[in-house]
């Protein structure tokens, strides 16, 4: 990782933050959020973390072969568990758990 | 400024249970942030400043896998969307508070403050001082991620690399993707932006991200309005 972006990353990854979440706190009176973007906004969360976890998983970890790839089975065991529990501690211990096992069995 | 201690410590009161959801969440996030290479002033620092889970945890995977610059920041703006709703279903109830309290109550504006603070404000306590409410549940939970995430980054780094910490930030996701899918508009955005995002892997700069997230956005505005144009058929 480069250090001086890395820097500049966490600046604007702030500011960008604030202004999202300080914007109609600061300027309702100048701003008019349009209906149907409003409408979309509830879909951002599904459709961006799908969009960020999906190829996440999917990548080849080195370990297992193709649809057994071991991190790839881990992930299937935290997702049931995640629709489960709902609980983002159990998703974690659920699929680190899985992921040691697997990787002590096949070792 | 004179703070009312009841409002403060009935925000402090509501946010408790969520502090303890806080904390094991930031101790992963620093300690997943040094096992991507990141030092551990750099991810206090940024959780201190940035305060958004899900945000930090895609930047940090995306940085660790040589993503640009603009890549991680449209992907900030896209994972903090949902802020911009907070902000303006709060802002009517908060009018009369200064412009600093309301930046204030701005920068620590997360998923549980907005919602237990949208409850409460429906209610119309008279003795409840909003702003001293909403810094009551800000500043603990503020506190909490930060130390966290100190703590996470330094017993992390004495980690070995075979524990495989770097799956933590896949998992994170994945326990926070699941409870967002609320209905069937939902599942369409979150198969049409992962499916597009896995497909479109080999593109330059993550953009494959950006296509499948904005494409997903659009899928589920979509089916909400087919589902509701379709149920008003069904009720004729």
């Amino acid at each position: 990782m480069n250090r001086p972006d890395l820097w500049f990353t966490i600046a604007a990854m702030a500011l960008l933050t604030f202004a999202l979440r300080a914007s109609f706190l600061l300027a309702a009176d100048r701003l008019v959020l349009p209906p149907l973007l409003g409408r979309s906004l509830t879909y951002v969360p599904p459709a961006v973390l799908a969009a960020i976890v999906l190829p996440a998983l999917a990548q080849p970890s080195g370990v297992g072969v193709g649809p057994f790839d071991l991190r790839l089975l881990a992930g299937a065991v935290a997702g049931v568990v995640a629709w489960r529990t709902r609980s983002i501690l159990a998703t974690f211990a659920a699929g680190m758990v899985t992921l040691w096992g697997l990787t002590w069995l096949l070792r | 400024m004179r703070v009312h201690r009841p409002s403060f410590l009935s925000g402090l009161r509501d946010v408790a249970p969520m502090l303890l959801g806080a904390a094991p969440f930031g101790l992963i996030t620093g300690a997943s942030a040094v096992a991507a290479g990141m030092a551990a002033l750099e991810i206090t620092l940024m959780s201190a400043t940035v305060f958004a889970g899900a945000a930090q945890l895609a930047a940090i995977a995306l940085l660790s896998a040589g993503a640009a610059v603009w890549v991680v920041l449209l992907t900030t703006l896209m994972v903090n969307l949902r802020h911009v709703m907070y902000s303006a279903a709060l802002a009517p109830s908060l009018r009369s508070e200064s412009l600093g309290a309301r930046a204030a109550m701005g920068a620590v504006l997360v998923d549980h403050i907005y919602a237990f603070a949208s409850l409460r404000f429906a209610r119309r306590e008279p003795d409840l001082v909003r702003r001293d409410y909403v810094l009551g549940m800000g500043l603990p939970m503020w506190l909490t991620w930060t130390c966290a995430t100190a703590a996470g980054a330094f017993l992390g780094a004495q980690v070995p690399a075979s524990w495989q910490l770097d799956f933590a930030v896949p998992l994170m996701f994945l326990a926070l993707l699941i409870p967002s899918i609320r209905n069937r508009p939902g599942l369409v955005a979150a198969i049409t932006g992962g499916g597009l995002a896995l497909a479109l892997g080999g593109l330059p700069f993550n953009l494959g991200l950006v296509i499948g997230a904005l494409t997903g956005i659009a899928a589920g505005t979509a089916a909400e309005r087919v589902a509701a144009t379709y149920s008003q058929r069904r009720v004729r």
